[in-house]
């Protein structure tokens, strides 16, 4: 498996490494993470791949608290997930959740819960997100992209050190994708640990610099992006990159 | 039809004259029906809300009765009131049988299961599509109880009207913790169910048809800020 730190400049992540040790998930019987364990230190994208109903989502969900392991443990730094290590988290759901407010509203909201307040800058966060002449729309009424723009804008808020996305840009055109690839590269260089699930290779490619594939549940391949698509670790992880249907 | 024409001439007559007896009937029908509708979406929009975004062993037991709840006959809740308030009763202290306020509690006991009840199925949905999200952001109860009500409010609107419908045609209750006194617990219901009683039609229907006219200029007027607040 692959485990490096991939930055020759001082590490300044708080919440790297993340652990996963024998992580597993159960519901209704079935086993939907089995026996996981990695470690990410890499500060770059990581992306998780794998084909549908692989666990990708649920892996996330994991790694943000929203699902309990039925065994096995998640650690940041070493350190068990909590509500202190979540709150430095942000998740963009793969289909835009957003309160049925304005745009600007809805980036509002977030700072209403913070204790002690930080200072956002909504409006330059929506011109980020190119939402800065619609922020006083209903969110409902913007379109695919622009929805999934503002949830990413509103992820943004809090300032998070680790951002989780779950196929933000999935079904989006070109565009929306291009302004939320560019957002991200943005906030990595901007020490953001980002965690990204998606299904296009080429994103993938232009993204990552480390990649989780999954199968079934089970971790299959944890490598360098250059290593993933020229020498997937395993059988499963050659046949999704060559484009073949896997069972 | 000549009833229902005179009846409307009577009501046109006892409007623009100023009767002072009528305007007092429908101010404090008004007035009754606000209050109690006030007090039930205090009480009863956070309680909807509440079991609409916590399971727990009692929740079920708890919407069952206030379904029930929502076709609970108002002469016995008048009547359940009337003995808590009577002078015997446990509240009788306070007396506050026949008065305004004794059929203000009537009409809540009435509208309340009606807003917790519809309440919690609006805001049920809603949590459904927000709970991931608000976990993700460790939204507190009560922010999330705001949220839901800020959220929902154009559907909640209609939930409220239908509390309102419910206080302001309501009879059986008022008029037995009420005593329907003139001058002081005189409301329209009452007061139509009396004239009915004494064979006076006309000014019976006439009041209805203010009734209906009230309960009509509501419907439209939240109608109308609901479709503003869509277009906002």
């Amino acid at each position: 498996m692959f485990e490096t730190s991939y930055s020759e400049a001082p590490f300044k992540f708080e919440l790297i490494p993340i652990k996963l040790r024998s992580v597993s998930f159960q519901k209704l019987g079935n086993n939907l993470i089995d026996d996981i364990s990695l470690s990410i230190n890499s500060k770059g994208i990581t992306i998780i791949l794998g084909p549908n109903g692989a666990g990708k989502s649920i892996l996330m969900r994991l790694l943000h608290g929203l699902e309990k392991p039925s065994s096995g443990e998640v650690l940041f730094n070493g350190i068990n997930l909590n509500n202190t290590i979540r709150l430095k988290q942000a998740m963009v759901f793969q289909n835009a959740v957003l309160l049925r407010r304005t745009a600007i509203e809805n980036l509002s909201f977030v700072v209403s819960l913070q204790r002690p307040k930080q200072t956002s800058n909504l409006n330059k966060l929506l011109q980020e997100v190119g939402l800065y002449e619609k922020k006083n729309l209903p969110a409902r009424r913007l379109s695919g992209g622009e929805k999934q723009r503002l949830s990413l804008a509103r992820a943004l808020v809090s300032r998070p050190e680790i951002l989780l996305l779950d196929e933000p840009t999935a079904s989006l055109d070109p565009y929306s994708v291009q302004m939320i690839e560019t957002l991200l590269i943005k906030l990595r260089n901007q020490n953001t640990k980002i965690i990204f699930i998606t299904h296009d290779l080429n994103q993938a490619r232009r993204l990552a610099e480390d990649i989780i594939f999954i199968h079934k549940g089970k971790l299959e391949a944890y490598q360098s992006a250059r290593e993933f698509f020229n020498n997937p670790e395993s059988k499963f992880a050659q046949a999704f990159v060559q484009g073949k249907l896997i069972f | 039809m000549q009833l229902f024409s005179e009846s409307l001439q009577t009501a046109f007559y006892l409007i623009v004259s100023g009767n002072s007896d009528l305007f007092e009937i429908i101010m404090l029908s008004i007035k009754v029906s606000l209050t109690s509708l006030l007090g039930s979406i205090v009480i009863g929009l956070p309680l909807g809300a509440f079991l609409a975004i916590h399971r727990f062993r009692l929740r079920s037991i708890i919407l069952s009765i206030l379904n029930a709840l929502m076709g609970m006959p108002p002469v016995v809740v008048g009547l359940i009131v009337y003995l808590y308030l009577s002078r015997s009763g446990p509240l009788g202290f306070l007396s506050l049988l026949y008065t305004p306020t004794a059929m203000i509690i009537a009409q809540m006991l009435l509208v309340i299961p009606i807003i917790a009840a519809l309440s919690t199925q609006i805001i049920e949905d809603l949590h459904i599509e927000y709970r991931d999200l608000f976990r993700s952001l460790n939204v507190s109860t009560f922010k999330a109880i705001m949220a839901y009500i800020i959220d929902a409010r154009m559907s909640l609107l209609t939930v409220i009207l239908a509390g309102f419908g419910r206080a302001i045609s309501e009879v059986g209750a008022v008029s037995i913790v009420g005593g329907n006194i003139d001058h002081l617990t005189r409301v329209m219901t009452t007061a139509i169910a009396l004239e009915t009683s004494r064979g006076n039609l006309s000014l019976a229907l006439a009041l209805g048809f203010i009734l209906l006219a009230i309960a009509l200029g509501v419907n439209i007027f939240a109608v109308k800020v609901k479709n503003w607040a869509m277009d906002k």
